[in-house]
C-alpha cells in the first residue's frame, strides 16, 4: 500500500515529459513548415528568456503570473473543481488594485498590505460567485467561471476608459507610477532594469503556503477529501458544500494575486478589450505540474521561459512569436490525452518486470 | 422608435446569425454526449480558413464574387469539420477531460491561426476586399412591418444558416437516426445494447459541431467584419451561453441567440441613439453572461442538459 503515491507520482512525472517532449517536437514541426530551422528557433527562444540577468528576471517576472494561476487551477483541481474563470478573477483583482495604486496614497509598507489585499478580495470575489453557485444550486462551475470571465471583460472595457483613463490611449488605463507598483528600485537594479517585481516573492510565499495547506492542515484534508470522493466525503462528515466554496475563494484569490502580479508589476497598467491569456496557459502550467505546489512552480518557470523568450526569437528567426503559445497548447492537449502515454509506460513498464521476474525464476 | 427599430434590426440579425450556427453546432455535439468547449477555437478556425480562401482567390476570379464567397464559407466548413478531429479523438477514442480537451482546442486555435496568418500580413490580420451584397427579397419585402425588418436587406448567408436550422430540427426530433443521436447524450449504454456505435455517433456530433462553428467564423467574415484579426472575441462562449439558456433546444436557442444578438446589438448602438443613451451599455453587454447564470440557477432543480454530456463512453 505504501508504495503507490510513489508510483503515481512518477507516472505523473513521466506524463509530463513526454507532453512536453511532444510539445517541443510540435513546435519544430510549425517551424520547419514555414521554412526556418528549428534548432535554430529554439536555441534562439531559451536565450531569449535566459541570455542575461536582465531577460532572466523579465522570465521570472512572466512565470510569476503563470505561478499564481497555476496554483488556482491546481488548488481547484484539488477539490476536484476546474477553475476556468482564473483569467476573469485576474481581471477583477487586478482592477482592484489598480484602483488602489491610482486613489490611495499610505507609507509603503502599509500600502503594499492595502494593495495586496485589494487583489486578493477581488479575485475572492469573482471565484467565490461561481463556488456558491455549484455548492448551493449545482450550476456547473466550468459554465458558471466562464460567464463570469467574460463579465469581468466587458465590466472592465468599460470601467477602465470612464474612471482609470490614461493621457494618450482610450484603450488602457493610466500608468501607475512606480512608487505605487509592485516594483521595487533595489529589484529592478539588480536585474538591470527588467520587469520583476515583488509579485515574485508573493508567488513563492504562495507556493509554500499552499503546499502547507493542503497537506498539513484539517482544511487541506477536507478539501482532498471532497476531490476524491465527495460522496465519501460527506459519509464521513465533512461539510462538502462549504468546502467547495472555500476551495473557490482560495483559487480566486490566488488568480486576484496573478492579476495583482501583471496589472501592477509587469505592464503597470490595464488593456481593454483583452481577456489576459494567462488565465488559460495556468491550466497548461497546473496540469503540467500534476496540481502539485511544487510541480506548478516548475513548469510556470519553464512556461515563463518561453512566453518571455519568445519576443527574441521573433526578432533573430522569422518564426512569429505565436510558436510558444501553439507549444503551450500542443503541451496541454497531451496532458489531457495522458493516457496515451500512462498506456505506453504501463505496457513498457510491465514488459520489463515481467522479463524481470522471468529471469529470477530461471 | 419604428425608425429606430427597422434600423437596427438588421444589424441584430447579422450578430445573431452567427450565434445561431455555432450553437446549433454545439447542440449537435452536447446532444451526442460530448461536451464542447472548443467552440470559439474552431469558429476562429472557420473565420481563418474562409479569409486565407477568399484571400487567394480574390485576384484570379474577381468576376464571380458570390462563388468566391462561398467557397470560402466550404473552406471554413471543412477546416473546423477537421479541427474538431482533435476533440473527438482525445474525448471519444482517449476518454480525456472533455473539458481540458475543449480548451487545448480553443488555445491550440488562436495561437495556430495567427501564426500562420502573420506569414500572409506581418500584422497577422488578413483583409478580404469583397463582401455579401445586402439583398431586398422579391415580393415580400413589400409587405408592411414584416417585410422592412425580417425581408429587406438581407444577407443570403442567413437563409442558408436557417435552412440547416430548419432542416437539424427535422434532423434531430423526427427521424430515427436524430433519436440514436439524443439518446447517445443521455444513456449510452442503452444505445449500444440497441446495436447502435455510440462512438461513431459521438464522432458524428462533434464533427458536425466543429464544421457548424467553422460555418459561423466564416459568416462573420463575410457578412460584417470583413478582415480576420485573431479573434472572435468570445462568440463561442456566447454561443455556448446561448445554448445553456435555449435549454438545448432547437426552438430555444433560435429564441437565445436573436435575445442575445439584439442586446449586442443595442449596446454597441445604444451611444448614437438617445432614447437607449440613458442605458449604460455595459449592461447590454453583460446581460447574455448574467441571465445564463439566473436561467441556470432557476432550473437547476430539473436540469434540461443532456444526461451523459461530458462522460466519457
Amino acid at each position: 500500500m505504501k508504495k503507490r503515491p510513489r508510483t503515481t507520482e512518477s507516472h505523473a512525472f513521466l506524463v509530463a515529459v513526454s507532453a512536453v517532449i511532444l510539445g517541443l517536437i510540435g513546435g519544430a514541426v510549425l517551424m520547419a513548415s514555414i521554412g526556418s530551422n528549428p534548432f535554430l528557433g529554439f536555441y534562439y527562444l531559451f536565450r531569449g528568456g535566459l541570455m542575461n540577468i536582465e531577460r532572466i528576471g523579465n522570465t521570472l517576472a512572466t512565470a510569476t503570473t503563470l505561478m499564481l494561476v497555476g496554483l488556482s487551477v491546481a488548488f481547484a483541481f484539488k477539490t476536484g473543481l476546474f477553475n476556468i474563470g482564473a483569467s476573469g478573477q485576474m481581471l477583477i483583482g487586478g482592477l482592484c488594485a489598480t484602483l488602489v495604486a491610482h486613489k490611495v496614497f499610505l507609507p509603503r509598507p502599509l500600502f503594499l498590505v492595502v494593495l495586496i489585499g485589494s487583489a486578493l478580495i477581488g479575485g475572492a470575489l469573482w471565484g467565490v460567485i461561481p463556488g456558491f453557485l455549484k455548492a448551493r444550486f449545482n450550476v456547473h462551475e466550468v459554465v458558471a467561471t466562464i460567464m463570469m470571465n467574460w463579465i469581468a471583460y466587458w465590466s472592465i472595457y468599460y470601467f477602465v476608459p470612464a474612471y482609470l483613463k490614461g493621457p494618450s490611449l482610450e484603450t488602457e488605463s493610466a500608468s501607475i507610477a512606480v512608487s505605487q507598483s509592485l516594483r521595487s528600485p533595489w529589484l529592478t537594479k539588480l536585474f538591470n532594469g527588467s520587469y520583476i517585481n515583488y509579485g515574485f516573492f508573493i508567488a513563492i510565499v504562495a507556493v509554500v503556503l499552499i503546499r502547507f495547506v493542503l497537506d498539513k492542515t484539517t482544511l487541506g484534508f477536507g478539501l482532498k477529501a471532497v476531490g476524491s470522493n465527495r460522496f465519501c466525503a460527506e459519509y464521513a462528515g465533512i461539510k462538502v458544500n462549504r468546502n467547495v466554496i472555500i476551495s473557490m475563494m482560495i483559487a480566486g484569490s490566488l488568480a486576484g494575486l496573478a492579476g495583482l502580479s501583471f496589472y501592477t508589476g509587469y505592464s503597470r497598467n490595464m488593456q481593454i478589450g483583452v481577456l489576459p491569456a494567462q488565465g488559460f496557459d495556468g491550466i497548461a502550467v497546473a496540469l503540467l505540474g500534476a496540481s502539485n505546489p511544487l510541480g506548478v512552480f516548475f513548469s510556470s518557470l519553464f512556461f515563463g521561459i518561453l512566453q518571455s523568450g519568445k519576443g527574441f526569437m521573433n526578432a533573430m528567426t522569422s518564426v512569429p512569436p505565436e510558436i510558444a503559445d501553439s507549444i503551450i497548447a500542443v503541451i496541454i492537449y497531451f496532458t489531457a490525452t495522458s493516457v496515451l502515454f500512462q498506456r505506453l509506460w504501463d505496457r513498457l513498464f510491465k514488459y520489463r518486470r515481467s522479463r524481470r521476474s522471468g529471469e529470477k525464476e530461471e | 422608435m419604428w425608425s429606430t427599430l427597422s434600423s437596427i434590426f438588421p444589424y441584430a440579425i447579422a450578430y445573431t446569425i452567427p450565434l445561431l450556427i455555432t450553437a446549433l453546432g454545439g447542440l449537435y455535439c452536447e446532444r451526442s454526449g460530448v461536451t464542447n468547449l472548443g467552440l470559439e477555437g474552431l469558429m476562429l478556425v472557420g473565420y481563418f480558413a474562409c479569409a486565407i480562401t477568399i484571400r487567394l482567390l480574390e485576384p484570379s476570379l474577381a468576376q464571380y464574387p458570390n462563388g468566391i464567397l462561398a467557397l470560402g464559407l466550404v473552406a471554413g466548413v471543412i477546416a473546423g469539420g477537421l479541427f474538431s478531429l482533435l476533440h473527438a479523438f482525445a474525448s471519444i477514442n482517449l476518454k480525456a477531460d472533455q473539458v481540458i480537451s475543449g480548451t487545448a482546442i480553443n488555445m491550440l486555435a488562436g495561437a495556430i491561426t495567427v501564426y500562420l496568418a502573420r506569414l500572409i500580413s506581418g500584422s497577422g490580420n488578413v483583409r478580404i476586399r469583397m463582401g455579401i451584397i445586402r439583398k431586398n427579397i422579391p415580393l415580400l419585402a413589400k409587405i408592411p412591418i414584416i417585410g422592412p425588418l425580417f425581408f429587406s436587406q438581407t444577407y443570403w448567408t442567413t437563409w442558408l444558416v436557417l435552412i440547416i436550422w430548419a432542416l437539424s430540427w427535422l434532423l434531430l426530433y423526427k427521424t430515427s437516426f436524430g433519436l440514436r443521436l439524443r439518446a447517445c447524450g443521455e444513456h449510452p449504454s442503452a444505445v449500444e445494447s440497441a446495436g447502435v456505435n455510440v462512438h461513431r455517433m459521438r464522432y458524428f456530433g462533434v464533427i458536425v459541431s466543429g464544421a457548424l462553428a467553422g460555418l459561423g467564423g466564416s459568416v462573420i467574415l463575410i457578412t460584417y467584419s470583413g478582415e480576420f484579426h485573431g479573434t472572435v472575441a468570445g462568440l463561442g462562449f456566447l454561443s455556448i451561453a446561448a445554448l445553456i439558456f435555449g435549454q438545448w433546444k432547437p426552438l430555444g436557442i433560435l429564441g437565445a441567440t436573436f435575445f442575445f444578438g439584439s442586446a449586442t446589438t443595442i449596446a454597441n448602438v445604444s451611444q448614437v441613439i438617445p432614447s437607449l443613451s440613458v442605458v449604460p451599455p455595459v449592461f447590454f453587454k453583460v446581460f447574455p453572461y448574467v441571465a445564463t447564470l439566473i436561467a441556470l440557477v432557476l432550473f437547476s432543480k430539473k436540469s434540461a442538459a443532456p444526461k451523459a454530456s461530458g462522460q466519457p463512453f
